[in-house]
């Protein structure tokens, strides 16, 4: 009975509390886990270097994010969902539904996305016809088209070495895949003639025919996976058939283990994305909820400083962990110091 | 009344020795025989498969609690830490830790300078990167806390990088540093020669231990500090909502309840609950504490609270079947001396159940201590780098969890992170094996048998 009244008594008191501990005095950020670690390593800095406390990131992905951050304005919602992925319409309508009126965009910089083997493969030096070639459901054959017959890489290319395709891409739920349909596989789809087949077999319906592009292949060649990239590394690891597709940032912490394709004869990097010379890459972002700027302690400086020079500049932190860094830094950090909320989407 | 006619034994039927044994009974020792072999095999094969998820997780995660440390003497330099020259703090804070990062730096060259360790094939940058990127942070923080230190010369202790580390456990040779960017084969030999000065050194990793988290930069510095504060918060909090809850309703149960329908449906209920995948209390926790109670995220209280619901079945069927064991002579000796049903149960009952009551606590315990899937919708599974205040208020800060902590961290970049997390799993091993073992002493010692 004693005991009873003890608990009863610790549960009243940590009840009266939860009003006392209402006020949040950490930034809550969420979204991309391709953001993730990049947000850790500015939080951790800004903990460091701030008497704020340091913010709580979470992964999750770019969408959950985004709904995450819209689902409405208190300080029980978080304040920034980052995103490897431009904010959609959607989002916007569900955002301005809850009452989040105002949000502000701010792109960090550039994510490459890069195809490597296991170290002790072959060299490959992809374009994006290759990629289309050994993963399309259906290809170009002789003027018409098949079911895709492929299977080794010196069918698809014969400069390259007899090897099993396989290939290991994001899970449709990331950010990343998005960045891979449209960069390498309608690219891919387009160089081939295979968009052109398609349009004509469709009344040339172009959206049709992009849409029958992005249709991989379901026989075991082209797998998706849906978790991070250390489950396409262990995938790799484990068939040395294997090529994933990886962020940059990811397969530069693991060149021991990997051994990155060109594509287009461009050998990926912070320097050849910077450039533009590699054809795939994506723009990171996070969306700050404007409403809660001088709410939550830290907010603005957080924002300012992810931005500043010593954290997204070409020679801080960031592009040392294989961010591609924002050519145009410079405007950024001016409508964060505005705090200029987003457009609508063009 | 007729007698038993005496027939003979059937005198067709030859008299056998049980030992020589027909085909018969051949084949039934042999069906034992198999059966045997079947059970050896089971085991055998359980604990060859045990065998070797330990080993895998020991022979990567034993290292995480050695780490490689750097030792030299840094000279605070005023100009750089306190350009303003009045030790005001407020002024000082406007020093990030870049600056502080390069005295460290500059102090580490000037040392390797008059110990005279030759720094042939590698920059001033590469010797810069030799430190932990934590360590400027952590100078930063003592310098701030007493700004007397400013002027003098301290001998400190820092992490090495996360490269060096591991070229010092063996994960990065010389193969590997070549082909890695943020290494090179020439680093490695001014790691040996730093080795050889007494400069660099490894020992026991207290920080693994106290730490909090850090980011995919500095795999060096992270630490399960955090994590276990907030398992030991949750842990506390079920202990406080379960144990009454779940008792007082399988004394309520057992002993008062009418036997009807109704609480026949709870009862199905119960043992339905205990089956209930936990990412579903995830999800309730997420819509009933956070987006309705309006509790905090990735506190450890929602976490509790989440995490209690899921135990509460299992206790309660624990404790009713502890309870249901006490034999009904003691419950009819009680009431026949004239106790009431109350004091019966709390006098006699409850104390005798107890022992049962506590085993099955502890291990419902222990499952909720290795629950990761809840933790995720409630935004527990998150990079946290400030320690919970300590309670009550603490229960309402960001915190993580053990089990959180190896998830993570084994989708780290880093390839230093997968020793990390399997030395995660080794704490949390331990942290189960106490709970089962004390289970199993407090069961042996207060377990009475009838």
């Amino acid at each position: 009975m004693k005991s009873l009244h003890i608990t009863a008594s610790a549960l009243a008191i940590a009840a009266l509390s939860a009003g006392a501990a209402s006020a949040r005095d950490q930034i809550q950020i969420t979204g991309s886990s391709t953001v993730l670690p990049y947000a850790t390593i500015v939080a951790e800095a800004f903990g460091e270097n701030f008497d704020f406390p340091t913010p709580v990131v979470e992964g999750g992905g770019s969408g959950a994010g985004r709904k995450k951050m819209c689902e409405g304005v208190g300080e029980n919602t978080v304040d920034i969902a980052n995103s490897s992925s431009r904010i959609s319409q959607s989002d916007i309508d569900l955002c301005t539904q809850n009452g989040v009126a105002e949000v502000m965009e701010v792109r960090i910089g550039y994510d490459g996305i890069v195809f490597a083997s296991d170290v002790n493969g072959q060299e490959f030096a992809f374009t994006p016809a290759d990629i289309y070639t050994a993963l399309g459901k259906q290809v170009l054959k002789d003027g018409a088209l098949v079911d895709n017959p492929n299977t080794s890489w010196d069918q698809v290319n014969a400069a390259f070495q007899p090897q099993d395709i396989l290939v290991f891409v994001p899970g449709t739920k990331h950010g990343t895949r998005e960045v891979f349909d449209t960069k390498v596989i309608i690219a891919g789809c387009e160089a081939t003639g295979a968009m052109a087949a398609f349009a004509a077999a469709n009344n040339g319906d172009e959206d049709k025919a992009e849409e029958l592009c992005m249709d991989l292949r379901t026989d075991g060649r082209s797998v998706d996976i849906d978790g991070d990239y250390t489950e396409t590394l262990a995938r790799v690891d484990a068939d040395k058939n294997g090529i994933g597709v990886f962020g940059l940032s990811f397969y530069q912490n693991n060149t021991d283990k990997l051994r990155v394709a060109t594509m287009g004869g461009v050998v990926p990097s912070v320097d050849s994305i910077a450039k533009g010379e590699y054809p795939v890459s994506r723009p990171l972002y996070f969306y700050v909820k404007k409403a809660h700027l001088g709410v939550i302690p830290g907010l603005k400086e957080y924002v300012e400083f992810f931005v500043s020079d010593d954290m997204a500049g070409p020679d801080g932190p960031l592009a040392a962990y294989g961010l591609v860094s924002d050519p145009e830094l410079a405007a950024t950090q001016a409508a964060v110091a505005a705090e200029t909320p987003m457009g609508p989407l063009n | 009344m007729t007698d038993i006619p005496a027939t003979p034994v059937n005198p067709t039927r030859p008299v056998k020795s049980i030992y020589s044994g027909g085909a018969e009974m051949r084949r039934r020792n042999a069906a034992e025989a198999r059966f045997r072999f079947y059970g050896l095999f089971a085991i055998t094969l359980s604990l060859g498969v045990l065998a070797i998820m330990l080993w895998t997780i020991f022979s990567d995660g034993v290292s995480a609690f050695k780490q490689a440390k750097l030792t030299f003497p840094v000279t605070l330099a005023p100009e750089v830490l306190d350009p303003a020259g009045n030790r005001d703090r407020a002024e000082m804070t406007k020093v990030t830790t870049i600056g502080y990062g390069r005295v460290l730096a500059g102090a580490f060259r000037a040392e390797l300078e008059a110990r005279q360790i030759s720094t042939e094939g590698v920059s001033d940058k590469e010797i810069a990167e030799l430190i932990s990127k934590d360590a400027p942070g952590v100078l930063r923080a003592e310098v701030l806390a007493d700004t007397a230190l400013v002027g003098t010369t301290q001998v400190m202790t820092v992490l090495a990088s996360g490269r060096i580390d591991g070229y010092l456990k063996g994960r990065v040779t010389r193969a590997t540093a070549e082909r890695d960017a943020q290494i090179s084969p020439a680093m490695l030999d001014l790691a040996d020669r730093l080795q050889d000065a007494g400069i660099l050194k490894t020992g026991f990793n207290l920080g693994f231990l106290t730490s909090p988290d850090a980011s995919d930069q500095r795999p060096e510095a992270a630490g399960l500090g955090v994590a276990i504060i907030g398992s030991a918060y949750m842990m506390l909090l079920v202990i406080v909502i379960c144990v009454p809850v779940g008792v007082a309703a399988s004394i309520y149960l057992e002993e008062f309840a009418p036997k009807n329908r109704l609480t026949d449906i709870i009862e199905v209920n119960i043992s339905n609950l205990a089956a209930v995948p936990s990412i579903v209390f995830g999800i309730l926790g997420l819509a009933v504490f956070i987006n309705f109670a309006k509790f905090p995220q990735s506190s450890p209280v929602v976490g509790a609270l989440v995490l209690s619901l899921m135990t509460l079945p299992t206790i309660i069927i624990a404790s009713r079947a502890a309870i249901r064991a006490v034999p009904p002579s003691i419950r009819d000796a009680a009431l026949g001396v004239g106790a009431s049903k109350m004091q019966t149960v709390f006098h006699h009952v409850l104390p005798l159940a107890a022992p049962g009551i506590l085993t099955g606590t502890i291990l419902g315990l222990a499952s909720a201590l290795g629950e990761t899937a809840p933790l995720l919708l409630i935004g527990m599974v998150a990079f946290v780098d400030n320690y919970p205040a300590p309670p009550v208020e603490g229960f309402f800060d960001p915190a993580t969890a053990l089990p959180v902590q190896v998830y993570s961290w084994a989708s780290r970049s880093d390839p230093a992170f997968i020793e990390r997390s399997s030395g995660a799993i080794i704490v949390l091993l331990v942290f189960l094996v106490i709970m089962n073992v004390t289970a199993i002493i407090l069961r042996r010692k207060f377990e009475r048998r009838w």
